[in-house]
């Protein structure tokens, strides 16, 4: 089966962080031996290399539809990926140390995408239970300005702390010759209409005033999906505005 | 129908942040796509495409039944990466534990995992 590969190889030696890295001894597909690798896990996917440094994977192991078990291979510290069908082949690993066995069982074990779903619609849930619930009655406010309760609580930024960079998205943005505007530096979005898949939820632009637009979207569950779409087209306007401003493009 | 000047009519399926495609009348996908690092834009009528950060002038174009059609698989592909749910996470995670001053994750014994860190591994 194809796969784009180029992608992947660049998704696993890109500079976003790894949820975990380190030496495993894998046990050969036919053979019992056990070859030394080096592995990062990203996301949903588990790379190994032949060393920290090489160029590209040598594989790559989807963790899908699998579970992870301690096992009772000769080797110690082995623990296995088992998955369900027929063909399916179980890939044994074993760790140096009890520590790093534990470490890596238990982050290969949530690494799944559908496991992170369950957590995100899990959080989903609370917060629109939240909301309906304090509805005209005091939301926190990450601004102690006088807002009303249901604006400042749309207000609330996403995420200041991420820097593109860590993703990857200022290297996407700067090729497109993107421009953000200076405020909103923990995001990249650059308008709806060039929207791209690893863009930061955007940042709620910290010198504007409430105002009725805000309001309308207080009504409905704040939903990341729907708050992101409607902060991409502030950020869409802002940067209308800013671009106006300035003299020129920044480099 | 992938990055070529003849468009093939494909089965395509989005499972996980994978995009797999088929013959129409076979079982087993050709190919699929992982979307990570990828962008997905709407180009003319009907059409979107996916390209990817390290090859940005290759495009894989999809020419899909009707608008409304396409507009929906550009909706589901830019939401389908495991980062963009990662980021949903700490976004939720930040707005309850705004919220309450509790750490919604801590229910679940995973608040100290990596992955849901706010800027986690800077390297």
């Amino acid at each position: 089966m194809k796969l784009n590969e180029r992608s992947l190889a660049f998704y696993a030696t890109c500079d976003s962080p790894a949820d975990n890295s380190g030496f495993l001894y894998k046990r050969g597909e036919r053979h019992t031996a056990y070859h030394r690798r080096w592995f990062v896990l990203k996301g949903n996917m588990l790379f190994y290399f032949e060393e920290p440094d090489s160029r590209e994977p040598v594989g790559v192991i989807v963790l899908e539809g699998c579970n992870v078990e301690l096992c009772d291979a000769a080797e110690s510290f082995a623990f296995a990926i088992r998955f369900g069908g027929a063909k399916s082949r179980t890939y044994v690993l074993a760790a140096d140390s009890q520590a790093a066995m534990e470490s890596w069982v238990k982050s290969l074990s949530r690494a799944s995408f559908d496991y992170m779903r369950l957590v995100v619609r899990e959080l989903e849930k609370q917060l629109q239970e939240m909301s309906r619930g304090l509805a005209g009655g005091a939301g926190g406010s990450w601004k102690p300005k006088p807002l009303e309760p249901e604006q400042s609580r749309e207000r609330l930024p996403a995420l200041p702390a991420i820097p593109p960079k860590e993703n990857g998205c200022a290297v996407w943005n700067n090729a497109l010759g993107a421009e953000r505007p200076p405020d909103t530096s923990g995001c990249a979005s650059a308008g709806h209409d060039e929207e791209e898949n690893p863009r930061p939820p955007p940042v709620p632009p910290r010198r504007r005033v409430s105002n009725g637009e805000a309001a309308s979207v207080a009504e409905s569950p704040s939903a990341f999906c729907r708050l992101h779409e409607h902060y991409s087209r502030e950020v869409a306007r802002l940067r209308q505005d800013w671009q106006q401003r300035q003299r020129g493009p920044r480099p | 129908p992938a990055a070529s000047a003849v468009l093939k009519k494909r089965l395509v399926k989005l499972v996980v942040n994978f995009l797999f495609y088929f013959r129409t009348d076979e079982a087993e996908p050709i190919g699929a796509l992982l979307l990570e690092h990828c962008k997905i834009t709407k180009e003319e009528e009907n059409v979107f495409s996916i390209s990817f950060i390290e090859e940005p002038e290759r495009k894989y174009c999809f020419e899909c039944a009707t608008e409304e059609q396409c507009l929906e698989w550009v909706e589901a592909l830019r939401r389908a990466s495991y980062e963009f749910l990662r980021r949903s996470l700490i976004f939720y995670r930040n707005e309850i534990q705004k919220m309450t001053g509790k750490d919604p994750l801590e229910q679940y014994g995973i608040s100290e995992e990596a992955r849901f860190q706010l800027g986690a591994h800077r390297q």
